[in-house]
């Protein structure tokens, strides 16, 4: 096992019992990789690298959404790696590309290279926020955006404590499913 | 958008994460459709007037054993296959065990039959009627296993689809157990087994539709 894997499983723990600052470590280190994953294999089946950007998001959300789903007895690598290439063949079946050309690769490629460069994908985060129901908009807004608590966001909102919990889950899901949407190119 | 203030959005006031979420969901919807299918069995088609004999609680628990059997290895194959990578860990030619099972004792059963009684042995009185049955009264239990696969991150589509059939023509199996008179082994290797397989083949072809996500 690689130091890398150690380090980010060690991460991956403390975030999934609620460590925020893990978790925003964790997060930030898979989409460095992601982001190098994702070009090298755009640009291997000859599609331009201006789109690796949405997939890292695209990767990052649902790391962050199913992270519910990491069996905490296994390693970190091959389930991030499934994750990346789930996307990745998603992508590509939306904006109909050839899947054949799609190599197959080993799970520890996904953890590869570290590339930083702070990129921006082609979407605006704040008006497809727009397309949310209220609910989900104005949960989202002050717990995740403003970093209000969940009771002061719940009293903002006029919903209860739990009601801020599930309308944050449902319209960050919701938001992946835009941004899907909005990628098909 | 920047990545990095997607990850900082997604990292403020962060929840901890229910460890056993995927097993629980599957286990309860799982639970919970056995109750459905066994309700659905009993108010379309009623339980057989004979069930509290010796000869038919024999052959109940053989059906019952086999049903319970797939379903059993299913879900623990279908808590892997929610799960992102979940398929590198499995042998899913196990699942094929129960099966082997009852066609090995059907044929044993068939050997010391003589053979004019084959055909009476296979096709039973009602075969048509479970041909049926089992399909239809999976549909419920089918939707509900997808939905609780859909809970958590299937990546070979395909596969986790065809477990959900599998699981849901197990349960079915079951509660259909407890209407049909037709008592011999080799009627259920064919017909019980034959219509399960049935479930698992539409399952994999629903799966890349159904569970996307």
């Amino acid at each position: 096992m690689t130091t890398l894997e150690i380090e980010l499983k060690a991460l991956m723990l403390a975030s999934l019992d609620g460590d925020a600052a893990s978790h925003h470590s964790l997060l930030d280190q898979l989409s460095r990789r992601l982001r190098a994953y994702y070009k090298a294999k755009l640009a291997a089946i000859g599609r331009g690298t201006s789109e690796a950007e949405d997939l890292v998001q695209e990767a990052v959300l649902a790391i962050h959404l199913k992270r519910h789903t990491y069996d905490r007895g296994e390693p970190l690598t091959p389930w991030v790696h499934a994750i990346a290439r789930y996307k990745l063949i998603d992508f590509l079946r939306r904006n109909r590309a050839s899947l054949a050309d799609v190599p197959i690769d080993a799970a520890d490629e996904v953890m590869a290279d570290d590339d930083h460069t702070g990129a921006e994908s082609t979407y605006d985060i704040r008006r497809l926020m727009g397309r949310l129901p209220k609910g989900m908009q104005c949960a989202i807004e002050a717990v995740k955006l403003d970093g209000l608590s969940v009771a002061e966001a719940a009293k903002r909102c006029g919903l209860s404590e739990s009601g801020v919990k599930v309308n944050i889950h449902r319209g960050l899901k919701t938001l992946a499913a835009l941004i899907a949407r909005e990628t098909r190119t | 958008m920047k990545t990095d203030d997607l990850v900082a959005l997604l990292s403020t006031n962060l929840e901890p994460v229910d460890r056993n979420a995927v097993v629980r969901t599957l286990c309860v919807a799982i639970a919970a459709v056995a109750i459905a299918a066994i309700g659905i069995a009993f108010a379309g088609l009623g339980f057989r007037p004979d069930l509290t004999t010796t000869r038919a609680l024999i052959f109940l628990a053989v059906k019952v054993a086999f049903a319970i059997g797939v379903t059993g290895l299913s879900l623990a194959y279908l808590t892997r296959l929610a799960r992102p990578s979940g398929e590198r860990k499995i042998l899913p030619l196990l699942v094929a065990a129960p099966f082997l099972v009852i066609v090995v004792l059907a044929a044993i059963s068939l050997g010391s039959a003589p053979r004019a009684h084959w055909e009476r042995m296979i096709m039973g009185d009602e075969w048509l009627e479970c041909l049926l049955s089992i399909p239809i009264i999976a549909i419920v239990p089918f939707a509900v296993s997808i939905w609780a696969v859909r809970k958590g991150a299937p990546t070979n589509l395909s596969r986790a689809g065809a477990f959900a059939g599998l699981i849901a023509g197990g349960v079915s199996a079951m509660a259909y157990a407890l209407h049909c008179t037709d008592d011999s082994l080799p009627f259920i290797a064919v017909w019980y087994g034959g219509t399960i397989v049935l479930c698992t083949l539409a399952g994999a072809a629903l799966g890349p539709r159904l569970l996307r996500w």
